[in-house]
């Protein structure tokens, strides 16, 4: 476990999800096995195949002042949540402005606003739409907003790799800081885009499980009767900073953001590469990155979403590159898939589980699936071993892209 | 029917509160929308649409950056 490389480390975690509005609340409905999916009660639900979703347990216009809350879409409501988190977390007094930056992406930006900004121009016309319409929608708004807010100006961005996006910003914001650009990164993903379009559109793919009759029951990674993704909506937020840096000011150091690797399947648009090339890819690169072996990585928080295509190939790859021992879990059986959010608050998940020696479970897997020859953590958490760990935390997107980032123990 | 100076006064007030969080006590004639309130041009375009709802007077651009102060904005809905 060693490298030459500008040591990053974790300082700040921060979340709003379908279990919680924190960090706090959404780990422990982790470790309890709670689901976060609830069915739709809205009015437009009759119009789509998928009757519910793991809607935020937090409203973010709940929290945050009216005012703000108007001028903002739901995804910048919801990762300004989690970064104010994150940052008071991390609890810094002082940075220079120069060197801290920001990489918060989504994978569909403010999609809930473009539609309904639309409806509200062709029913009244261009005069009566929000002149914050652009800054809404844009996919880089709430990257632009934690900005501002906590003064970043060494360099604002906004990755866009669809399911991959969190973690891609969490890997671009090790390099920032690796790189000597920044000392300090406020870097995850965000989502919210429980819509019907959506839900039309991901279910026009065949992408969705339309287990009406069960909903949290329905994200079951690994379950020989899965049937497609369930759509969560959240944020998920980490502070990064250099180990210098946090060394200086006294700060908590929670794990260290060890290396990412990055791939990509060139195969198809939309569908995993059925021998999982581009995934092992990924975490090779990751460990290289990482200085790691497969040997030190004693835990994997998979993206497995509960598709049939994707989650048993991923366990394949985990063994090859990895190997059978690291304790595998899906925690989108329980959070459901936040998408762009879903690196985010799965970073958020990995650095608790080493901090607290913990692998949280993977509920709703009653009947496991032929193939899998890693150790996946059924049921209730089991505790991790002592000593140095690392843990991976993977996440893939439509368009082909596999992030893998690497953390470990302090 | 005309409103009085003071009606107008509490419905931008109002209007003001919706879209700033500014309370509705702070809005008082003299103040200036940028120098006093610290409203920027983004917001004073939504105030502009919400007095014009709430008013029924349309407020063109041009004559929107004249607008400086709350009393400039009760005596344009007084016409």
């Amino acid at each position: 476990m060693s490298t030459d490389q500008v040591r990053v480390v974790v300082t700040g975690l921060g979340a709003t999800t379908p279990l919680g509005g924190d960090v706090a609340s959404t780990w422990s409905a982790l470790l309890a096995g709670r689901s976060g999916v609830r069915t739709l009660t809205e009015d437009w639900v009759d119009s789509v195949p998928v009757k519910f979703a793991a809607v935020a347990a937090v409203d973010p216009t709940e929290v945050l002042p009216r005012p703000e809350a108007r001028r903002l879409d739901r995804a910048e409501q919801l990762a300004l949540v989690a970064a104010r988190e994150a940052w008071a977390h991390a609890g810094i007094e002082k940075v220079d402005p120069e060197r801290l930056g920001v990489v918060v992406g989504s994978g569909i930006g403010g999609i809930t606003t473009i539609l309904s900004a639309y409806d509200t121009f062709k029913e009244k016309g261009w005069q009566r739409l929000s002149p914050f319409t652009v800054p809404m929608l844009m996919p880089n708004g709430p990257a632009g907003w934690i900005g501002i807010e906590i003064g970043a100006r060494a360099g604002v961005h906004a990755t866009v790799s669809a399911c991959a996006t969190g973690a891609e910003s969490i890997g671009y914001a090790i390099e920032m800081i690796r790189s000597g650009r920044a000392d300090v990164v406020v870097a995850g993903g965000t989502e919210a885009a429980i819509h019907p379009l959506n839900i039309g559109s991901f279910a026009a793919m065949r992408a969705m499980s339309t287990r009406n009759d069960d909903p949290q029951g329905a994200s079951r990674p690994w379950d020989k009767g899965r049937d497609g993704f369930v759509l969560g909506e959240g944020a998920g937020i980490v502070v990064l900073e250099s180990e210098e840096h946090a060394r200086a000011r006294g700060a908590t150091i929670y794990a260290v953001a060890a290396g990412v690797g990055y791939s990509a399947d060139a195969h198809h648009i939309a569908q995993p590469e059925p021998t999982g090339a581009g995934v092992m890819l990924a975490m090779r690169r990751a460990l290289a990155n990482a200085g790691l072996t497969g040997e030190d990585v004693k835990h994997v928080n998979a993206h497995a979403t509960s598709t049939p295509a994707g989650d048993v190939v991923e366990t394949v790859a985990i063994k090859e590159v990895i190997g059978g021992h690291p304790l595998v879990t899906a925690t989108k059986s329980m959070t459901g898939h936040l998408l762009g959010g879903a690196g985010g608050i799965e970073s958020v998940f990995t650095v608790l589980a080493l901090h607290e020696r913990t692998a949280p479970g993977t509920i709703n897997v009653d009947d496991l699936d032929d193939g899998i020859e890693v150790d996946l953590v059924l049921g209730a958490p089991r505790e991790l071993p002592g000593g140095r760990i690392a843990a991976i935390n993977n996440s893939f997107g439509f368009g082909g892209h596999d992030v893998a980032v690497a953390f470990t123990t302090v | 029917m005309a409103m009085t100076e003071q009606e107008i006064l509490a419905g931008i007030g109002k209007i003001i509160n919706e879209i700033t969080g500014i309370p509705a006590a702070e809005v008082t004639p003299e103040k200036s929308f940028v120098d006093d309130l610290d409203i920027d041009s983004l917001s004073m375009v939504e105030i502009a649409v919400a007095a014009q709802d709430e008013f029924g007077v349309e407020i063109p651009d041009d004559q929107l950056k004249n607008l400086k102060t709350v009393k400039d904005v009760i005596a344009f809905i007084q016409g």
